[in-house]
């Protein structure tokens, strides 16, 4: 049976989680994906009737036991140094540090 | 007083109350138990350091990553204050516990077993960990976990060593809640708050031979805890008794307006409930859980096992236990969803997992590359690539790939139709009106004790399969509760695993209580793990 996952399919997969991988990772990831995929194709062998719906969540959220909407509040966090000290990079203004964000300059 | 650390929470608790000890005293003797049995903490290891070296240079149970001493003394000291005041400290004051490193506590580490974590301070706490605390329960540590939940044997914790099986130190805890199991069961506090994704509660809990409650969904307020399947995580309680249990559920459970899904359910009294006994209650069993069915990972084609017989053995020695104090056993009661519980779980939790990682990108908090990088893209890959273990990036690939647009019909919408069906197996089975009337289901928590360190790890599908017997109640959302029910010829835990119609937790703490008090006698009541004795 052809590998489902490719190194191709792989590679791109892995450019859209934003991952950089070694060479033995990447080995063992899309060896454990092709697996695991085996095993989700026993959901095939399944039969499902055709009018049955998704289940999101297995309990049902019915008004009775749904808490209703709190307002949208705006409520500040007591210690903004605190959550900013939890920044990797942050300036002296308290702006976070990122590297250069990729652009195109649009003609 | 001897042996302090050795008491049940309830116990813990009349003693503060009646002020025959203070909390500080108790507080004390745990975190001196925990110096004792607790060995080297979870930690990052240097590039080529060994984890089986620092076992050996500080050998333990390594339940903790963090050790909250200052603060929980400080807990303690206050409850002492309250009391001395002539105040109500709360149900549970000067009980200590343990919080699995997934909820957040203000001002602690809060890592997830991540390197991505790894600085991490939390700015707020968790509500069912807040809960505990306001009952005037006394956080002692963080205890440790597979990275962010992802496993079934505590493996793949970035903080290593990583805990072991107080019963047989070379065998693993179980996961994903291993160090909150293995705390309990090596007496370092007599709760611990887990959570339970595909059975992260209760298959440590069998494992370690202690009491793990998954809650209905919804029962306990997720607020706080870091997300793995947001459809599935269910915080709950692990005790050594049933009573400890209820007494935490009580004390967690109820609405909260900082999680929508927390149900206006009011909470019953559970402690109260344990009187009522099991007389009259109708039990099945299932033979749909008493075997495991799989893909040969050779021959892909699908075979099934039977599991062990010393488990089968156990699980029905319980149901006579309780045929004897008047339950109704129902036997052949069909289950026939129960073997797509892993396959379905192989994709909701991975687009779910996938969809919650995203967050971690070295931005506004955690881990980020030490490297020098071109732009932002590049930071993104290598903070993610060096900062995740192998798990999350597991789970990150293929919850992407059985999602995508051109696959997500025939991945993830299919299993979310079958999670239906396995929804509706409970339905039947526990309708007032319908051909079975059970009021809980008996089955095997695992199909297997404890196995060693190494044994399974790196085997990504064989590991889930350790949950097959467990996933079905995260799948339908229904409570369930693994219970010590004996140990095998080599002395590993045994258990027993309760499931119950929603919000129903009350039946399987009776249940678990009933079965507790008609064995209290056995000898096997009265085995210590070796890490302890």
């Amino acid at each position: 049976m052809p590998e489902e996952i490719s190194p191709a399919l792989f590679a791109h997969l892995v450019e859209l989680a934003a991952l950089e991988l070694t060479p033995e990772e990447a080995e063992y990831l899309r060896r454990e994906l092709n697996r695991q995929l085996e095993a989700i194709h026993q959901l095939e062998a399944t039969p499902i009737p055709p009018d049955t719906p998704i289940t999101s969540h297995g309990v049902p959220y019915t008004p009775p036991r749904r808490a209703p909407l709190r307002d949208d509040a705006w409520r500040p966090y007591p210690n903004r140094d605190a959550l900013l000290r939890q920044a990797p990079e942050t300036d002296a203004e308290g702006y976070v540090v990122v590297p250069d964000i990729p652009h195109e300059t649009l003609t | 007083m001897n042996e302090l650390w050795s008491y049940d929470a309830h116990t813990l608790a009349r003693l503060v109350r009646e002020r025959q000890v203070s909390a500080r005293e108790v507080t004390e003797a745990l975190l001196a138990h925990i110096a004792r049995v607790d060995g080297a903490a979870g930690r990052l290891l240097e590039p080529g350091q060994d984890p089986e070296a620092v076992h050996r240079a500080a050998p333990g149970v390594h339940a903790f990553i963090t050790v909250t001493a200052e603060r929980a003394l400080a807990q303690a000291e206050a409850i002492d204050r309250a009391l001395a005041r002539g105040e109500d400290p709360g149900p549970l004051a000067g009980v200590p516990f343990t919080a699995k490193d997934i909820f957040t506590v203000e001002g602690t580490p809060s890592t997830a077993g991540s390197r991505i974590l790894a600085n991490f301070v939390a700015p707020y706490t968790a509500t069912a960990v807040a809960r505990l605390e306001a009952a005037g329960a006394i956080l002692l540590g963080k205890v440790n976990l597979d990275e962010f939940t992802f496993g079934s044997s505590n493996e793949s914790s970035a903080f290593q060593p990583t805990p072991r099986n107080p019963w047989d130190l070379s065998r693993v805890p179980g996961g994903s809640s291993g160090g909150s199991a293995a705390a309990v069961a090596a007496y370092e506090g007599p709760l611990s708050v887990g959570t339970d994704t595909a059975g992260s509660i209760r298959q440590p809990a069998a494992f370690c031979g202690v009491v793990g409650l998954k809650p209905t969904y919804g029962r306990v307020s997720r607020y706080g805890l870091i997300a793995f399947a947001s459809s599935m995580d269910t915080p709950g309680p692990l005790t050594r008794t049933a009573a400890d249990a209820a007494l935490a559920l009580q004390v967690m459970a109820g609405a909260d307006p900082h999680d929508a899904t927390a149900v206006t359910l009011p909470v019953p009294d559970y402690v109260a409930e344990l009187a009522k006994g099991v007389q009259g209650l109708r039990i099945g069993l299932s033979p749909d859980y008493f075997r495991i069915t799989r893909v040969d990972p050779a021959t892909g084609e699908v075979y099934t096992e039977e599991v062990q017989p010393a488990i089968r053995a156990a699980v029905e020695a319980v149901a006579q236990t309780l045929e004897a104090l008047g339950a109704v056993i129902v036997p052949d009661v069909p289950m026939p969803h129960t073997r797509d519980g892993i396959p379905a779980y192989f994709v909701i939790s991975r687009v779910e997992a996938a969809s919650n990682l995203h967050r971690y990108d070295g931005v506004k908090y955690g881990y980020r590359t030490p490297e020098p990088v071109d732009d932002l893209r590049a930071m993104y890959r290598k903070t993610r690539g060096q900062g995740f273990g192998l798990q999350p990036k597991l789970r990150i690939l293929m919850g992407m790939y059985v999602s995508a647009a051109q696959y997500s019909a025939r991945y993830y919408e299919r299993a979310l139709r079958v999670r239906t069906l396995i929804r509706r197996d409970f339905e039947t089975i526990f309708d007032p009106q319908g051909p079975y009337r059970l009021d809980a289901l008996l089955t095997p928590t695992t199909p297997t004790p404890a196995f060693p360190l190494g044994a399974v790890y790196g085997d990504s599908v064989l590991m889930q399969y350790a949950d097959q017997l467990t996933v079905t109640a995260n799948h339908a959302g229904v409570p369930a509760i693994s219970i010590p029910a004996g140990f095998d010829e080599q002395g590993l835990p045994l258990a027993a695993q309760f499931f119950a119609a929603d919000f129903r937790e009350d039946i399987l703490l009776r249940l678990a209580h009933a079965f507790e008090q008609a064995t209290a006698d056995a000898a096997w009541r009265r085995a210590r793990p070796p890490a302890v004795a």
